[in-house]
């Protein structure tokens, strides 16, 4: 008897196939949508994981400002950061590996006819170190370039393909403003972080020169400190704090006037917005979804109207109530399964397309996949049911009697 | 419940008449716009006959053949079905009573549309449960039974106004139901295909002794029952053995 209402409900889907399928349609879009953006979300916050773990799980960052602002957010009332505080952190905490200073701005580089808007950050060689960076020749700065703040250059990878093209970078002299530069070394290739932010898009000067020449004024932006290997970054995190309220005169009782944030930390942040946005988008994914099951309503009292004869003779035959429901229920559901069944591979194809634009990794969730194709079953049991009693309860007189 | 009501049925069978009514009236609307489809009819059918009812219409003849077909019920009086109070009856007792016991027969054939003959006589099986094997075999003898051997993957649409009536008549035997009832089985049909239709009724009366109920409004298809019931008005008028066949 089920097999036969199923069979049943399969004939009756098969017999007006495009209808059946635009009734589907706004289930296959809701359930597409919620696999798709989870699909791509995961994979987004898999993929900022990698990165930061490939930053260095053990780097922290040092901002001057007020607590609970993002590391991204500028630096409010609070007095900067100096190089004598950068030179503090490495000297005075043991579980310091390297600190390094740096500042950025946002500016165009020129090298002939050639021009590139790129971020040129003041730094030295430490910088390399904290963040593992290797140079793929030329060379670091000297000492004597970083006391004299010279006008010399590191340039990324992306920086000396848009200037220089196949042409040799080393002693070229790049425009920025007002300073000509000199290239001394490129940075190693490292390709795109998680945002499509191309990490190779940078100039690295000497931070003397650019707080002179560029900045004009001694401020440090931003920390780097990398922790020991074996050392606790919490506890690294406590003796700069410790170290930094001293030298900047905090009283106790008073709030910190600077931030230091671990990969930890920013990690679980930018995942936050990944997820924030994921159930954002799903939630409307969600009334696409309910939109759908009213279509499948909505067509399923068509069916029954249509059909009213049909279930006259089964009720002649003597059908009874329950079994006219059932067979109404069965194909408003086996109808929003299809719709599931083709969303979820619609989802999935849609997702594989994202990831690639994204360049993510492919994260498919077998349980959000088994939730979405539970989720229409249920779609067509609330909207089915509705339209199933009606055909159900129909007087047989009157529906044999319906033309 | 539903094996009692099929077992009482069967076990009041021999003591009560197949199908007795008894001052059934049935009133269609209120107040005003009250209409008396039946006005209080009493009426015995035994096992094994071959009953006509023929009247004007608007006579009632339909409505009792619904309240026989346990399809409605009456609004005064008593229908008892093989001595079972069919008005006591809930719908689905009453859908469980025409799925064993009642077979029907349509002027309209009432076939379902772009279903083969096959499926649409294996209708009633599928309610009855019955399983796949054999539900085919016994629809396929029933289609041979009515003289549609090898038409049994037709279409409604496929076959002529006789073969559909014979496909609806085999639907209504597949179950070996007690009765059939047919109103205006012919009513569709030219008269030699009317007159197929007949001979196949009086050999299933005669050779199965299933009960048949018919309403008719040709003289000539009346012939072939051994008892004609007239209506007028919602009264049965006469009540007659055929003179012609006893
Ligand atoms: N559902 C209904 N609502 C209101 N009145 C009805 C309904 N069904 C039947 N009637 C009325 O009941 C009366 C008997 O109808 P019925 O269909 O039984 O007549 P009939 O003898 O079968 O006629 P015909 O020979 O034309 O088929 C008619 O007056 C009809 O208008
Ligand atoms: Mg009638």
């Amino acid at each position: 008897m089920f097999y036969e209402t199923i069979r049943l409900a399969l004939q009756a889907i098969i017999r007006n196939l495009l209808r059946s399928f635009l009734t589907v349609l706004g289930i296959v879009i809701g359930v597409a949508a919620v696999i798709a953006l989870v699909t791509v979300g995961q994979g987004s916050t898999d993929q900022v994981e990698a990165d930061v773990t490939a930053l260095g799980t053990n780097l922290l960052m040092i901002k001057p400002g007020q607590a609970s602002q993002g590391p991204g957010s500028t630096t409010g009332s609070a007095a900067s950061l100096t190089v004598k505080d950068v030179d503090a952190i490495e000297t005075q905490i043991a579980r310091v590996r390297v600190a390094t200073p740096t500042s950025a701005r946002s500016m165009t580089a020129i090298y002939g006819n050639e021009n590139h808007a790129t971020s040129v950050t003041g730094t030295d060689n430490r910088y390399l170190v904290a963040r593992d960076w290797e140079i793929a020749f030329g060379r670091s700065f000297y000492d004597s370039e970083l006391r004299a703040g010279a006008a010399a250059c590191i340039i990324g990878d992306t920086i000396r393909a848009e200037l220089f093209g196949n042409g040799d970078p080393l002693g070229a002299a790049i425009r920025l403003k007002q300073i000509s530069c000199r290239v001394i070394g490129v940075l190693e290739a490292r390709g795109a972080s998680s945002f499509g932010t191309d990490q190779d898009d940078l100039i690295l000067l000497p931070i003397r020169t650019f707080q002179h020449r560029i900045a004009g004024n001694q401020d440090v932006d931003l920390i780097y400190a990398a922790v020991n290997e074996n050392a606790s970054t919490e506890k690294a995190k406590a003796d700069i704090e410790r170290l930094l309220r001293e030298r900047r005169r905090i009283s106790a009782g008073e709030e910190d006037d600077f931030n230091v944030f671990d990969m930890k930390q920013i990690s679980s942040m930018l995942t936050g917005i990944t997820t924030v946005l994921t159930s954002l988008l799903s939630a409307v994914a969600a009334v696409s979804l309910f939109v759908g099951g009213i279509g499948i309503m909505n067509i399923m009292l068509v069916s029954v109207t249509e059909r009213t004869r049909e279930i006259g003779i089964r009720l002649a035959v003597g059908a009874t109530e329950g079994q006219v429901l059932l067979q109404f229920l069965v194909e408003s559901i086996v109808l929003s399964l299809i719709g599931g069944l083709i969303g979820i591979i619609l989802g999935l194809v849609l997702a594989l397309i994202g990831v690639r634009i994204l360049a993510v990794p492919f994260a498919p969730d077998p349980t959000i996949i088994g939730v979405a194709f539970l989720f229409s079953a249920v779609v067509g049991v609330v909207f089915g049911y509705f339209p199933a009693r009606r055909a159900a309860r129909l007087d047989p007189i009157e529906a044999l009697r319906h033309q | 419940m539903t094996d009692k009501v099929a077992g009482k049925a069967t076990e009041d069978r021999q003591a009560a008449p197949l199908i007795h009514l008894e001052g059934v009236s049935k009133i269609y609307g209120q107040g005003e716009a009250k209409v008396y489809a039946l006005r209080g009819i009493d009426l015995v059918i035994q096992s094994g006959e071959f009953a006509a009812i023929m009247g004007p219409s608007g006579s009632g003849k339909s409505t009792a053949m619904n309240i026989i077909g346990c399809l409605d019920t009456p609004t005064e009086g008593h229908y008892r079905f093989g001595g079972v109070e069919v008005g006591g009856l809930g719908r689905d007792q009453r859908a469980l009573l025409r799925r064993n016991f009642l077979g029907f027969v349509f002027q309209g054939y009432n076939l379902l549309a772009r279903t083969s003959a096959l499926d649409n006589v294996e209708l009633p099986l599928i309610y009855q449960g019955v399983p796949a094997a054999k539900r085919k075999s016994m629809a396929l003898e029933a289609l041979a039974k009515v003289g549609l051997a090898g038409r049994e993957s037709h279409d409604p649409s496929q076959l002529s106004g006789g073969q559909q009536q014979r496909v609806a008549i085999a639907r209504a035997i597949v179950t070996r139901p007690d009765v059939i009832l047919a109103d205006e089985p012919t009513g569709n049909l030219d008269s030699a295909r009317g007159e197929e239709i007949m001979d196949l009724l009086t050999a299933l009366n005669r050779d199965e002794g299933i009960t048949i109920i018919m309403v008719t409004h040709e003289p000539d298809m009346a012939e072939y029952a051994d008892r004609l019931i007239r209506f007028v008005d919602g009264r049965v008028e006469s009540d007659v053995r055929n003179p012609v066949r006893n």
